[in-house]
């Protein structure tokens, strides 16, 4: 494959940000390291403290931070190339209320640890499926019909949530809103995220071009020859895992999968073999900023993430939107 | 290269079936007429192989199109639709590049040579200075041009284009149809659907004529081409008349 210089140096450019964002974020938080600090831990120098501290709160918060916001971001531009909606995010067909319902059907029955997780998981999976198999009907399903079934189903889970909310006692209740606003502080384990993330990035890489053509629409792509209905279930297929781990590993963390490809877009253009990548680098360094910022600005206590996203991301967007070309 | 259909009933709801038997060869030019809601453009999907008829089959080169692979069927064959949907921000070059497509693998990246396809079509159709505009902000005849321009780019063997002229200006009526002519002369297949009959009867030679209630006919352009046959096809009392040696259809105002 030959790589040329539009791929190359917006990719270069993004992974050196995110590099300096990923270092930063582990110098800053309730106690600032220096760099030379950072150095020594990771070598297994200095003192026992700067070594956990590092090494098992937080590595693992802030890779897990980068790899949710690269989830988030990817699965919300294949999302919008799949409903041919730029206002699709990765929660619009209810994945993440799938996922709530069951965590907090977790929490109430006093579940814990990584059986929430796999409530979360288990949750986003069914939802998927529910979604998908209501959307076919009579014939295909299309995607206006994808749409505004997850949209319903998303509104069901909704209500199932504030039904929960009012009937759960009340000491439940911080865990329950916690976990609704998105929070990385239980994420200990980025495992998961990066191991997803990393192998689907290279399976999309090839798809890139098809997705391009149907962002054209279905019928432009299937008479350049693209199987179109295969491609959109595979698509469909990514994009709700990639939201179910994300999901999982953080809660539902608002605004990234919205915002981040279409920032994207309106700098680089629409190339999906250069806009999914770019997304996995700038969700995660926007995902991997608002959570050192949750957890510094009125240290020790800390602020939900998707506050942080949206407050980050709405001023970047609206800046971008009217120099753009939309 | 010939494209056939075998008892083809196009899926279209409420219809009387009327098996069509076509067959038409490289280097020849048809033009589909017929009144609105007949099935022009369900027929030139069905030819692409993009809508599966209720019964019957087409063939390209003795194959059923059921037979080929899609990406070598679009390397031979290229549609251009009559609507052009665009959700996201493309710019006119990058559509115009979408008929490399089919020739490429899924690794590979378009080349300069690729590119220089593109912007030798986007030239052609005179649309050269617009090509870094975003199309949503075409106007109807620009984007048609542009949609053109894409399939120039594709270069296919079979050509099915529908309405090519919307949205055009006499000038690029001309350059449009002449465009297609050319592409005919040089063994390329072409079938288009047209709404005006003195297109057709310019330009085309051959013409299908797709009846509501009776079946199709089909043949030379200079044969077909007479008020018996098209009266009953639009319902409509039309004047014929002679201008420069071309025969002219009007409808007769009542």
């Amino acid at each position: 494959m030959i790589a040329p210089r539009y791929l190359i140096w917006p990719l270069l450019t993004l992974t050196i940000v995110s590099l300096v964002c990923v270092i930063a974020a582990v110098t800053q938080g309730s106690v600032a390291l220096s760099l030379e600090q950072l150095w020594q831990a990771f070598q297994g120098q200095g003192s026992l403290l700067n070594q956990t501290l590092v090494w098992e709160l937080r590595v693992p918060r802030v890779l897990a931070a980068f790899a949710t916001g690269g989830l988030l971001a990817v699965a919300g531009a294949l999302m919008q190339i799949l409903l041919r909606n730029p206002l699709a995010d990765p929660y619009v067909l209810g994945i993440s209320g799938g996922a709530s319902v069951a965590a907090l059907l977790a929490i109430l029955a006093g579940i814990t640890g990584v059986f929430l997780s796999g409530a979360a998981f288990i949750g986003a999976v069914l939802s998927t499926l529910l979604v998908f198999g209501l959307a076919q009907g009579v014939g295909r399903a299309s995607p206006m019909r994808l749409l505004l079934t997850g949209v319903v189903i998303a509104a069901g889970w909704g209500a199932c949530i504030t039904l929960m909310l009012a009937l759960a006692p009340p000491q439940k209740i911080p865990g329950m809103l916690f976990w609704l606003m998105g929070d990385l502080s239980y994420a200990h384990t980025p495992w998961l995220a990066w191991l997803v993330l990393v192998p689907i990035c290279f399976v999309l890489m090839p798809l890139g071009r098809s997705l391009n053509v149907l962002a054209r629409g279905p019928m432009q792509a299937a008479a350049l020859g693209v199987n179109v209905k295969q491609l959109e279930r595979l698509v469909f297929v990514i994009a709700s895992l990639l939201t179910a781990v994300a999901v999982t590993t953080a809660g539902s963390i608002g605004f990234v999968g919205l915002v981040v490809p279409h920032m994207l877009r309106l700098v680089l253009g629409n190339d999906q073999r250069l806009i999914l990548p770019a997304c996995a680098l700038a969700g995660g360094t926007l995902v991997t900023l608002a959570d050192t910022l949750a957890r510094t600005v009125i240290a020790p206590e800390q602020l939900p993430v998707g506050v942080i996203t949206a407050l980050l991301g709405v001023p970047t967007f609206l800046f971008l939107l009217r120099r753009g070309r939309v | 290269m010939t494209l056939s259909t075998h008892s083809l009933v196009l899926d279209i709801p409420l219809r009387e079936p009327h098996p069509l038997e076509l067959a038409i060869e490289s280097g020849q030019m048809w033009g589909i007429l017929g009144p609105n809601g007949v099935g022009k453009t369900t027929l030139l999907h069905t030819l692409a192989g993009l809508v599966t008829p209720r019964s019957g089959s087409v063939s390209l080169a003795h194959k059923p199109l059921s037979d080929w692979h899609r990406l070598s069927l679009a390397q031979q064959v290229g549609v251009m639709f009559q609507e052009h949907q665009d959700g996201f921000p493309a710019t006119v070059l990058e559509t115009a590049l979408l008929g490399r497509f089919p020739h490429l693998s899924p690794w590979e990246m378009e080349t300069d040579a690729d590119i220089a396809m593109a912007r030798a079509s986007l030239a052609y159709l005179e649309l050269s200075a617009l090509s870094e505009r975003s199309v949503s902000q075409l106007s109807g005849g620009e984007r048609q041009r542009t949609a053109l321009a894409a399939l120039l780019t594709q270069d296919p063997s079979v050509w099915l284009v529908d309405e090519p002229t919307n949205h055009l200006d006499l000038h690029h009526q001309v350059a449009v149809m002449r465009l297609l002519q050319r592409k005919a002369q040089s063994d390329k297949l072409v079938v288009m659907s047209l709404h005006d009959v003195n297109l057709a009867a310019t330009w085309c030679s051959h013409v299908l004529l797709l009846y509501p209630d009776r079946p199709a006919l089909m043949g030379r352009a200079d044969k077909l081409l007479t008020l018996e046959h098209l009266q009953p096809l639009y319902q409509q009392p039309l004047v014929q008349g002679e201008i420069d040696g071309r025969l002219v259809f009007l409808p007769k105002p009542v």
